[in-house]
């Protein structure tokens, strides 16, 4: 569309459309504002929380340098110290590397891509409740002592030792498998958010990179985060039942625990680095004043470290004697991964070379972060290599190396973010003086701290010491360290007033200061409606080439200009060309997404302290809150089919199957559930492989029951197909009937799951075996569990008149989770049944 | 039957070689692995498992260089020069095939790095 053609809205007009955009945007004030789900709130939430936890963990990492400062310090007990070193890890890891991308994203992503919102607003705000909740639960431990304290990677058998490790074990693994949901939650959204709801035109290849980098980074949360829950599960099991998945006089092995953890750990250093070195991709730009050079190799690049970073994990166990031709398979990738982390280093200084860079604050915390990383990857390289790793592992030149590489690849880029971005907050900058202030302070004490370490490191200062003996050549190295760390915090702290001292004397200044290229330096501060109405994009910078596109956004001559009928609504587009394909009806402010946060935050902690009827208290508060959420808030049937976007389009506004998000986010989600699974399974044929009989004598299953139950669930899955035919026939009755029949195929196929292990007298305390058989038919029925509440919710929606021929988002979505669950049954039983028969 | 597939416009024909690196690599691992694990119960030596994973590295070669062909095709055969940037079909399309060319070089790259230890190697535990 020409420019010309655009209708023009006069001025009363405007006026009533900002009202009725004002209006259902709203953010509710009083205690009710902690009901919002609007993006900017909850990314400020989120990131607020996030760094308040950073400094707390900051906190707990100059305690631990002051112990270390001189040899044989009394300073803190060996408990405290290792409490607060695992908590340190745990949190900066768990509780602000990676959410504080999440709330970046979610407060982001929406005005860069031109959307009103993402498209499950609700969804963003559970995740920011659950982690705020799993992140007090998790930092308040250490003030009753009760810290987990045997590391951040919690090593069994240490780790299952309930008289050294206490309930901080539980506390950790049950905390942070909460806060894991609200990273999957995070990860459904982003990647839904950025394939269908770009502003029209903005095809694949217009993509700002920020998109580009976070798209690969919620595909990688999917398939790292669940083999982490899949290990949790595991270890829970150990800890509170007594299964001995990683106690070897059982059969059990510690190495599984590890190997789960390390398939999620690698990624999650790609999972942290990849969008801090996003916004590297947007900042450069904007200060070399030109597009990046190299478009297509940065999206080369994050695809490849992306998949690359899952071929990486052993190289954290290359002391555990695996096989040396394993390890020369990982220490193979770990070297291939330098490729693509090197191309994005080079692009950004081939942008600055091609363009005249402006030398401002952000800036000069990203260069500063990049050639921090640069170090960091480079004694990645050395200790990628087995021989020297032998030599390293486990000593404080890998503290060096971690800290050069998670705090110069992304806490640098992340200040660098802060003040780049801050006046996207309020419409002021932070100071210029305090900012260079700050950055000379971080980066002399970084590096005085940290590289010291290298040095100790190589003399054989163990890691997670707490005092060493005088005179052994540490001593120096260490007081130096603590130095550092000191004048490191004391730039920080400069960065936390820069942030939180009052700016009101501070004149407003410009909309767009660092003049930018990208979208989302035109949204409003002070308005919440995301974009006042969706533009057209014909560029990757389009302030930059789309002139009078920022007038014409606030003049709304674009598409959705009003909110006519009270609703949240933003536009839905194609993946690859980004037409505009539906109007989508978003969540809004709702108090249901805290109470299912909270109280599923109930059942993890009561979990922890084996409070049984607690425990089901909450599980069955937030099956009713999430039940009550989607109910009210999803797959609505809106009264009129058609909505007029305005400039001569109309768009459905309800669409099901693919073509919804909804189904989507199944996919999405049940992708993750797949690779829990799929890491579960692994375990069962890595107890096979490390034994030469793995079931050690113990009666299997046998062959019938699961055979059974395999079947059944097959015929369970026949019917929801069925289910869905005739429901597309229009034939209320007989669609009510299949799901019905399958409801009960379902029953009948979870008991004989279950018949398998009981009957034959599997008792999962005696071995490995049949712990590991118990588990696989458990995951497998609690899936059909939840098949059966769904199929149930499908009858009340049919019932209920919210179920018809073409409105069947729910079915559809449904029958989606069925195909994915009629895999991982057959797959359980026939394996259960079979193998151990067939070895 | 033709030989070379047709042209799919998808975002998933991006991720075809990354897979097949991922693929590779999984199958040498696993089959290094569980071979060590049991070591003595194959029917077979290290030397004939060695070879059999280098075959499936040169399939899995064949297999990038056949996808790194469908993106060569898909750029054009390299008729236009990044950047890709103007808002029309063409030249997302453009994007894409080079996109999916640079990363089934990188594919190919890694796959021979993964590989490098079954020339090297040729024993579980020396």
């Amino acid at each position: 569309m020409t420019d010309a053609a655009r209708p023009e809205p006069s001025t009363e007009e405007r006026k009533s459309q900002e009202a009725e955009l004002r209006a259902v945007w709203r953010t509710p004030s009083g205690w009710r504002y902690w009901t919002s789900v609007n993006n900017t709130e909850i990314g400020l939430w989120y990131g607020g929380a996030a760094f308040f936890f950073r400094l707390f963990a900051g906190v707990l990492a100059l305690l631990v340098r002051v112990q270390l400062a001189v040899p044989d310090n009394d300073f803190l007990s060996a408990e405290t110290f290792n409490q607060a070193f695992t908590l340190h890890g745990t949190v900066m890891m768990f509780l602000f590397a990676v959410p504080i991308f999440e709330a970046v994203a979610i407060f982001l992503l929406p005005s860069m891509l031109g959307a009103r919102e993402l498209p499950f607003p609700r969804l963003s705000a559970f995740g920011f409740w659950s982690f705020t909740l799993g992140g007090v639960f998790v930092c308040g431990s250490i003030f009753f002592g009760a810290a987990p304290n045997t590391g951040w990677f919690m090593y069994p058998p240490l780790a299952t030792d309930k008289e050294y490790s206490g309930i901080g074990a539980d506390i950790w693994l049950l905390g942070l498998s909460f806060i894991e949901v609200a990273s999957i939650a995070a990860a459904v959204e982003l990647i839904v958010g950025i394939m269908k709801c770009r502003a029209p035109g903005m095809r694949v290849n217009m993509m700002p990179l920020f998109a580009w980098y976070l798209l690969i980074v919620a595909g990688m949360i999917l398939f790292a985060f669940p083999p982490l829950i899949a290990g949790d599960i595991l270890f829970e099991m150990e800890r509170m039942f007594d299964w001995p998945f990683f106690d070897a006089a059982r059969g059990g092995d510690p190495l599984l625990w590890q190997h789960l953890f390390w398939i999620f750990g690698h990624p999650e250093v790609y999972i942290i680095f990849l969008p801090a070195i996003a916004l590297m991709a947007m900042i450069v730009p904007t200060f070399a004043q030109r597009p990046i050079v190299g478009y297509s190799w940065i999206v080369l690049a994050a695809v490849g470290t992306g998949f690359l970073s899952f071929g990486l994990w052993v190289h954290h166990m290359f002391t555990t004697g695996l096989p040396q031709i394993s390890l020369a398979f990982f220490s193979a990738a770990s070297e291939a991964v330098a490729i693509p982390t090197g191309v994005q280093i080079f692009v950004f200084i081939a942008t600055m070379l091609a363009g005249r860079v402006i030398f401002s604050v952000p800036m000069l915390f990203g260069a500063g972060g990049l050639a921090i990383f640069i170090i960091g990857g480079l004694t990645g390289v050395m200790v990628a290599l087995v021989p020297f790793d032998w030599q390293a592992h486990d000593t404080y030149f890998i503290v060096a190396h971690l800290h050069y590489v998670l705090i110069g690849g992304m806490l640098f880029p992340v200040v660098a973010g802060i003040y780049y971005y801050y006046p996207l907050l309020n419409a002021r900058k932070l100071s210029d003086r305090l900012g260079k202030a700050a950055f000379w302070l971080m980066f002399v004490g970084f590096n005085v701290a940290f590289f010291p370490m290298h040095l100790a490191g190589l003399r054989g200062m163990p890691r997670r010491v707490f005092t060493y003996p005088a005179g052994v050549g540490w001593d120096w190295f260490n007081l130096i360290s603590t130095i550092g760390a000191f004048v490191f915090a004391s730039g920080v702290a400069v960065v936390v007033i820069d942030v939180l001292r009052p700016k009101l004397r501070q004149p407003k200044g410009e909309q767009n200061p660092w003049n930018a290229g990208t979208l989302e330096w035109i949204s409003e501060p002070e308005e919440k409606w995301g974009v006042r109405s969706i533009p057209i994009i014909t560029s990757r910078y389009p302030i930059w080439d789309q002139p009078g596109i920022n007038d014409d956004i606030k003049a709304g001559r674009y598409y959705l200009p009003d909110a006519k009928d009270g609703a949240r609504e933003t536009l839905v587009t194609s993946v690859l060309d980004a037409e505009p394909v539906q109007c989508l009806r978003v969540g809004g402010t709702s108090v249901l997404t805290i109470v299912a946060a909270f109280s599923l935050g109930g059942v993890f902690i009561a979990l922890t302290f084996h409070w049984w009827i607690t425990t089901a208290i909450c599980a069955v508060v937030t099956l009713a809150a999430i039940v009550a959420w989607l109910w009210t808030g999803t797959a609505a049937i809106p009264r009129e089919e058609m909505r007029d976007v305005g400039l001569g389009k109309t768009l459905p506004l309800y669409m099901s199957g693919p073509q919804s998000v909804g189904w989507w986010a199944m996919f999405i989600t049940m992708a993750g559930d797949g690779t829990a699974y799929a890491s579960l399974m692994f375990g069962y044929f890595f107890y096979w492989t490390i034994h030469d009989d793995f079931t050690a004598g113990h009666a299997g299953p046998g062959m019938l029951w699961p055979l059974v139950a395999a079947g059944l669930f097959t015929l369970a899955w026949l019917a929801m197909l069925l289910a869905r035919w005739v429901n597309g026939k229009d034939r209320p009755g007989l669609t009510r009937l299949s799901l019905l029949v399958s409801l009960f195929l379902t029953l009948a196929a979870g008991c004989s799951g279950l018949a398998g292990p009981y009957l034959t007298g599997m008792e999962p305390t005696a071995h490995v075996y049949p712990a590991i058989v118990w588990v696989v038919a458990l995951w497998t029925v609690v899936h059909g569990g939840v098949g059966i509440v769904m199929q149930l919710y499908c009858l009340a929606g049919s019932l209920a008149g919210r179920m018809d021929a073409r409105h069947d988002i729910d079915l559809r979505n449904v029958v989606l989770y069925w195909h994915f669950l009629v895999v991982t049954a057959v797959t359980s039983f026939s394996v259960l049944g079979l193998f151990p028969v067939l070895r | 039957m033709r030989l070379i597939p047709k042209e799919i416009e998808s975002l998933w024909t991006l991720f075809t070689a990354p897979t097949i690196w991922a693929l590779h690599f999984l199958v040498c691992y696993i089959t290094a692995a569980i071979y060590c694990a049991k070591a003595g119960a194959a029917p077979f030596s290290f030397e004939a498992m060695r070879l059999a994973l280098g075959t499936v590295t040169v399939a899995a070669l064949a297999g990038i260089a056949l996808s790194a062909f469908l993106a060569w095709r898909q750029w054009g055969f390299g008729s236009g020069d990044p950047p890709h940037d103007e808002p029309t079909r063409k030249d997302r399309m453009l994007f894409q095939g080079f996109a999916t060319l640079l990363l089934s070089g990188l594919s190919f790259v890694a796959v021979l790095f993964v590989s490098v230890p079954l020339v090297f190697i040729g024993t579980c535990q020396p």
